[in-house]
C-alpha cells in the first residue's frame, strides 16, 4: 500500500532529490533523503514539528544557503513559494504585490487575471492591511500562480487561518492546481488537509520519508468516506498518534522547523 | 461605590456591575479641549501684553508686542527682512539638500553591504560622538568664513540623523521580505526600489524631522559667527544696538520656519506612509 507504483515514474519527474542531507549544528535534520515528484502531482508532506518538513521545503526553494548539507536537488526553473504568512509587502498595493518582480508588457494584465482567479477582482488598489487573513493568503496564491510555476512549494499556507476560511481555501487551491497543473509540495501538520488536497502523502520522520500513501479517495473527498478514515488512521499511526498510549520515543532534540 | 453595593438587598452578579458603571471615576485626562493647543501661547501673549502695557516689563529687557509688530513692518518696508530671510532659507535648504543626499547614500551603502558598514558606520558614529559645533574651528580654518563653511557645517550636522535613522530603518526591514524577494527573483535594482527604499522610508522620514530641526539650529550658530547677512546676523547686529524688538522678530521668524518645515515633513510623512495609516486612522 505504501509503495510507489512503478508505472508512474516513467514520466520524467519535475523534482528529483537524492541523498539530501541537512544539518544544523551537528544535528542531522534531513538524513540522505530521496524524493521524486512528477509534473502536475500534488504531494503533501506530513511530519511532527521538528521532523524537517520546513527544512526540506526551504532546501527545494533554495532558501537555505547558510545551512550545511549535501545531496542532489533537481527542481524546475519556475518555482513559487507560498509561506504560512502571506508575506505581502505592506507598502505595495495588492496588484503590485502580485506582479512583484514580473517584467514585460503583459505583467499588469496577468496580475489582474490572477487576482480575479482567486476571487479578488476589484481589490487591486487595496493595501494588504485592509484585507482579511484569508484574502491576504489568496493574494499570496495569486502572486505565486501568476508566475506559472512548474513547482509550487507551500509551507503550511493555511496554518494561520480559521477553520471555515481554511475549507474554502482548500477548494480554491485544488481548483487552481487543477487548472495550472504545477507539481506541488504542500507542507502541513493537518492530516485531513493532506488527504483532501494531495495525490500522495508522505510522512517525514527522523530526516527520512517514513511512510508514503497514495490517496485513492473519490472526489469530492469527504472525511465521512470509510476509505478516508482508513487512510487517516494509517497516517496518524505513521505520525505516532494513536488512540492507545505508545512506547515513549527516544528523546530526540527538536530541530528548527 | 462600595456603599451603593452594600445597600442593595439582592446580591446578584449584575447589581454591583450596574452600580459601579454609574459611579466609575475617570482616571484618564478626559476629553480633548477645543483649540487646546492655542491656549498656552495665547496666555503667554496676554501676560506679555499686560506686562508691557502696565510698564512692568522694561522696554530694554523685552519690547512690547506692538513695538515688535511695527518693527516687523519697518523691516519689511526697508527690505531688510526679506533679504536676510532669503539668505537664511537658502543656507538651510542647501545644507539640508546636501546632507539628505549624503546621509541617504551612506546609509544605503552601509546598510546593503557588510563592507560598506565596516568602512562607513564607524566614522559616522565617531562623528556623532563629537559635538558637531566642536568641528567649527577646523571648518573655519579649512573653508574660511564664507558661504561654503556655513553650508558645510549645516550639511555635516544634517547628514548624521538622516544616516542614523535611514540605516536603522534599513536594518529593521523584516528578513522575511528579503526572503520573499529572493523567491520571486527580484533583481538587485528592483529589490532596492521595491523593498529597501519603501522599507527604510519610515526611518528616513523620522531622520528628516530631526534633520530639519538640526538644520535651523546650525544655521543660528553659523550666522552669529562672522556673518554679514541672514536672520542671525540681523539679530546679532540688534544685540549690539540693544534693539530687543528686532531680536524678537528674529526669534519669531526662526520659530515660524521651524514649525513650517516640521509641518512640511509631517505632511510628506502622512502622504508617503498612507499604507500604514489605513487602519490606524
Amino acid at each position: 500500500m505504501a509503495t510507489h507504483p512503478g508505472g508512474l515514474t516513467t514520466v520524467a519527474p519535475a523534482v528529483r532529490i537524492a541523498e539530501l542531507t541537512r544539518s544544523y549544528d551537528d544535528r542531522t535534520i534531513l538524513d540522505s533523503l530521496d524524493l521524486e515528484i512528477r509534473a502536475g502531482e500534488f504531494v503533501a508532506l506530513l511530519g511532527q514539528s521538528g521532523s524537517g518538513k520546513s527544512t526540506l521545503l526551504r532546501a527545494l526553494a533554495g532558501l537555505d544557503g547558510e545551512v550545511a548539507g549535501t545531496g542532489l536537488i533537481d527542481v524546475p526553473g519556475a518555482v513559487s513559494v507560498v509561506f504560512q504568512d502571506s508575506r505581502l509587502l505592506p507598502w505595495l498595493r495588492v496588484h503590485d504585490n502580485v506582479i512583484l518582480g514580473l517584467t514585460g508588457p503583459g505583467a499588469a494584465e496577468q496580475g489582474r487575471e490572477s487576482l480575479a482567479e482567486v476571487g479578488l477582482a476589484g481589490r487591486e488598489r487595496a493595501w494588504p492591511n485592509q484585507l482579511s487573513g484569508g484574502e491576504q493568503q489568496r493574494v499570496a496564491l495569486a502572486r505565486s500562480l501568476v508566475r506559472e510555476p512548474e513547482l509550487l512549494l507551500a509551507d503550511e499556507p493555511f496554518g494561520a487561518l480559521d477553520a471555515l476560511t481554511r475549507i474554502r481555501m482548500h477548494a480554491l487551491l485544488r481548483s487552481l492546481c487543477d487548472r495550472h497543473r504545477p507539481a506541488v509540495l504542500l507542507v502541513t501538520h493537518d492530516v485531513d488537509e493532506a488527504i483532501v488536497l494531495a495525490d500522495r502523502v508522505l510522512v517525514l520522520d527522523g530526516g527520512r520519508i517514513a511512510a508514503e500513501q497514495l490517496i485513492d479517495v473519490d472526489t469530492p473527498r469527504n472525511s465521512a468516506d470509510p476509505r478516508f478514515a482508513e487512510i487517516r488512521a494509517h497516517l496518524l499511526g505513521a505520525l505516532g498518534v494513536t488512540g492507545e498510549p505508545r512506547e515513549p520515543r527516544e528523546p530526540r532534540e527538536r530541530s528548527r522547523d | 461605590m462600595v456603599a451603593t453595593v452594600g445597600t442593595r438587598t439582592d446580591s446578584t452578579s449584575s447589581a454591583p456591575a450596574r452600580s459601579s458603571l454609574r459611579t466609575r471615576r475617570r482616571l484618564g485626562p478626559g476629553r480633548p479641549i477645543r483649540f487646546g493647543p492655542t491656549i498656552g501661547p495665547l496666555l503667554l501673549l496676554t501676560v506679555w501684553t499686560a506686562g508691557s502695557a502696565t510698564g512692568l516689563l522694561d522696554e530694554r529687557v523685552l519690547s512690547a508686542p506692538w513695538t515688535v509688530v511695527t518693527t516687523t513692518g519697518e523691516l519689511i518696508e526697508s527690505g531688510r527682512l526679506q533679504a536676510n530671510l532669503l539668505t537664511s532659507v537658502q543656507r538651510v535648504a542647501l545644507g539640508l539638500g546636501f546632507g539628505v543626499v549624503l546621509g541617504t547614500a551612506l546609509a544605503l551603502v552601509s546598510g546593503l553591504s557588510r563592507w560598506g558598514e565596516a568602512v562607513i558606520d564607524g566614522p559616522v558614529q565617531i562623528k556623532r560622538a563629537i559635538p558637531a559645533l566642536a568641528l567649527m574651528p577646523l571648518l573655519i580654518l579649512w573653508l574660511g568664513i564664507g558661504e561654503v563653511m556655513k553650508v558645510s557645517t549645516i550639511t555635516l550636522g544634517v547628514f548624521v540623523p538622516i544616516y542614523i535613522h535611514t540605516h536603522n530603518g534599513l536594518r529593521g526591514i523584516d528578513s522575511r521580505y528579503v526572503e520573499l524577494a529572493e523567491t520571486v527573483r527580484l533583481s538587485r535594482r528592483a529589490f532596492i526600489r521595491r523593498v529597501v527604499l519603501p522599507g527604510a522610508l519610515p526611518g528616513f522620514l523620522l531622520g528628516m524631522r530631526f534633520a530639519v530641526t538640526t538644520g535651523w539650529l546650525f544655521l543660528v550658530v553659523v550666522e552669529q559667527i562672522n556673518s554679514t547677512s541672514g536672520i542671525g546676523y540681523m539679530m546679532e547686529l540688534a544685540r549690539t544696538y540693544g534693539q530687543t524688538d528686532i531680536i524678537i522678530v528674529g526669534l519669531v521668524l526662526y520659530g515660524l520656519l521651524g514649525l513650517l518645515s516640521d509641518g512640511a515633513v509631517r505632511l510628506i510623512e502622512r502622504r508617503a506612509l498612507s499604507w500604514r495609516r489605513t487602519l490606524a486612522d
